[in-house]
């Protein structure tokens, strides 16, 4: 199972990359995973003002839906458009074209290391 | 993970295949390998390979056997020829379905039921309390049978070319039609029966051989796209080939006649456990099954509401965004009144209403692709 060590995560099985003030954010490999074949993806729209915790969007498979957290708080600055066209990219490639949205940072909620994410999924 | 789950006799090999898990009715099977979505198209094109030994496996064996399947099941199966299989349902005193199931007559003498593994007991106990005072030995095998079912276009070829496995006139062998075999020295099953709208097999044999059946099956597979598919994908092929799946379109408080069902019940035979609670019908707003069909991506799911004009008219029992057609199909319950084919309705998706058309069933036919 691949957990970069330099990404951040959350306890909702969401990573965050953070590069100054812009935070690139996804799904780990555990959630796709979990969520089988992505085959639809709802993401924020650019430009609105989201707080981390809150729903911000869905991840469907063909077999269930999983719902997208905010991870930190800010506005979104870009929704990606290659995942809503080839929802698959998820799957294949959670921590690189499978990215999901990017936020302009107001404040980071709480994330967590590689190491604490991987001690969580093997929980 | 619960060490209460019951394990397959295959389930080494899933765990050697890095299968992914989920709890089937106490069962730890596997929901998929690698991807749902490959495992789908690989039945519609080539072949799949499923372990399905959570399924019940119910013999009746003696004279009377036929004699009691006519009065425990809904269907006729006293007449059925040897070497036939056919659908039926397990109707309560109300003529409410308690298990959908296919029966095969493999003797003149001998029946095999094979029922939902979540209805093994409701249906072994029901048979057996039904079989009583026809004479006929009633047998739950369910713990030591192994089903495995190979399906897709390519699965006559594939079983054609299995080492080890002895059997004569599977070329010929017709749609619901089963015949004796010997894998070694096992006696073993095989029907050309299946739940994804594809041609296939389904092979039935001794737990204590299924391990070696499946690495033949493999074997033979090779060359001819044969994958390991887990029970994701198997609800996926159902549903796009119209099939119910007990506990979502069939349930205890719905009739025949309200799940496209009533021809598998025979009201011209004398007496049968749910006759007269078929016969008695349905109320005038007794809700009934229908396929939706809408655009985009975004399918209604099991419990989602449908709705008319704002007010909630049914309920999707399945639903999925169709693999092999590309939009989202779903099996509903809705009032009668929306059952024609061509109404228009919403489904609440989780706050989104998404207009949906009831279209004829089955979704997809692999006669109409041809």
């Amino acid at each position: 199972m691949s957990i970069p060590t330099e990404l951040q995560y959350t306890s909702e099985h969401e990573w965050v990359r953070v590069e100054g003030d812009i935070a690139v954010v996804g799904i780990t490999q555990y959630a796709a995973d979990a969520l089988g074949d992505i085959v639809y993806v709802d993401l924020p729209a650019v430009g609105k003002t989201i707080s981390s915790g809150a729903v911000v969007g869905e991840a469907e498979s063909t077999k269930s839906v999983g719902e997208l957290f905010a991870p930190v708080s800010g506005e979104v600055v870009e929704a990606n458009k290659a995942v809503s066209d080839s929802p698959e990219l998820v799957n294949s490639d959670p921590y690189g074209a499978g990215w999901l949205f990017s936020v302009r940072v107001t404040s980071l909620g709480e994330l967590i290391s590689a190491d604490a994410y991987a001690a969580l999924i093997a929980e | 993970m619960s060490d209460a789950l019951i394990l397959s006799p295959l389930d080494a090999i899933h765990r050697e295949l890095g299968a992914s898990f989920t709890d089937f009715a106490g069962w730890d099977m596997p929901v998929r390998y690698s991807s749902d979505l490959a495992e789908h198209h690989a039945v519609r094109t080539a072949a799949g390979i499923f372990d399905l030994s959570h399924m019940a496996e119910i013999y009746l064996v003696g004279p009377g056997s036929g004699a009691a399947l006519d009065y425990a099941l809904s269907g006729t199966l006293s007449t059925i020829p040897l070497g036939r299989a056919k659908y039926s349902l397990l109707l309560n005193d109300e003529g409410c379905i308690l298990d959908d199931l296919v029966v095969y007559r493999m003797g003149e003498e001998e029946f095999m039921v094979v029922a939902n593994a979540g209805n093994r007991f409701v249906a072994a106990d029901a048979i057996r309390e039904r079989a009583r005072g026809f004479e006929c030995v009633v047998r739950d095998d369910s713990d030591s049978v192994a089903l495995i079912a190979v399906q897709g276009p390519n699965s006559a070829t594939i079983l054609a070319g299995v080492a080890g496995l002895e059997v004569e006139g599977l070329s010929d062998l017709g749609y619901y039609r089963c015949l004796h075999a010997t894998f070694g020295s096992t006696p073993m099953i095989i029907g050309r029966t299946g739940y994804t709208g594809e041609d296939g097999f389904e092979l039935y044999i001794a737990s204590s051989d299924a391990a070696e059946l499946w690495r033949a099956l493999t074997a033979a597979g090779e060359g001819h796209g044969l994958v390991p598919c887990g029970l994701a994908c198997r609800d996926t092929l159902r549903l796009e080939a119209g099939m119910p799946l007990y506990g979502h379109e069939l349930n205890s408080s719905l009739k025949p006649e309200q799940v496209n069902a009533a021809r598998a019940v025979d009201l011209t035979k004398d007496n049968f456990v749910g006759r007269e609670g078929v016969q008695a019908g349905v109320s005038a707003g007794a809700v009934v099954l229908v396929g939706l069909r809408s655009e985009g991506k975004r399918a209604g799911r099991a419990d989602y509401a449908v709705h008319s004009n704002g007010r909630t008219i049914g309920t999707i029992t399945s639903g999925a965004l169709s693999p092999t057609l590309g939009y989202p199909i779903a099996f509903a319950l809705v009032e009668p009144d929306f059952a024609e084919l061509g109404t228009v309705v919403d489904i609440d998706v989780r706050g989104t209403a998404i207009p949906a058309t009831v279209i004829s069933l089955p979704f997809y036919s692999r006669k109409a692709q041809q």
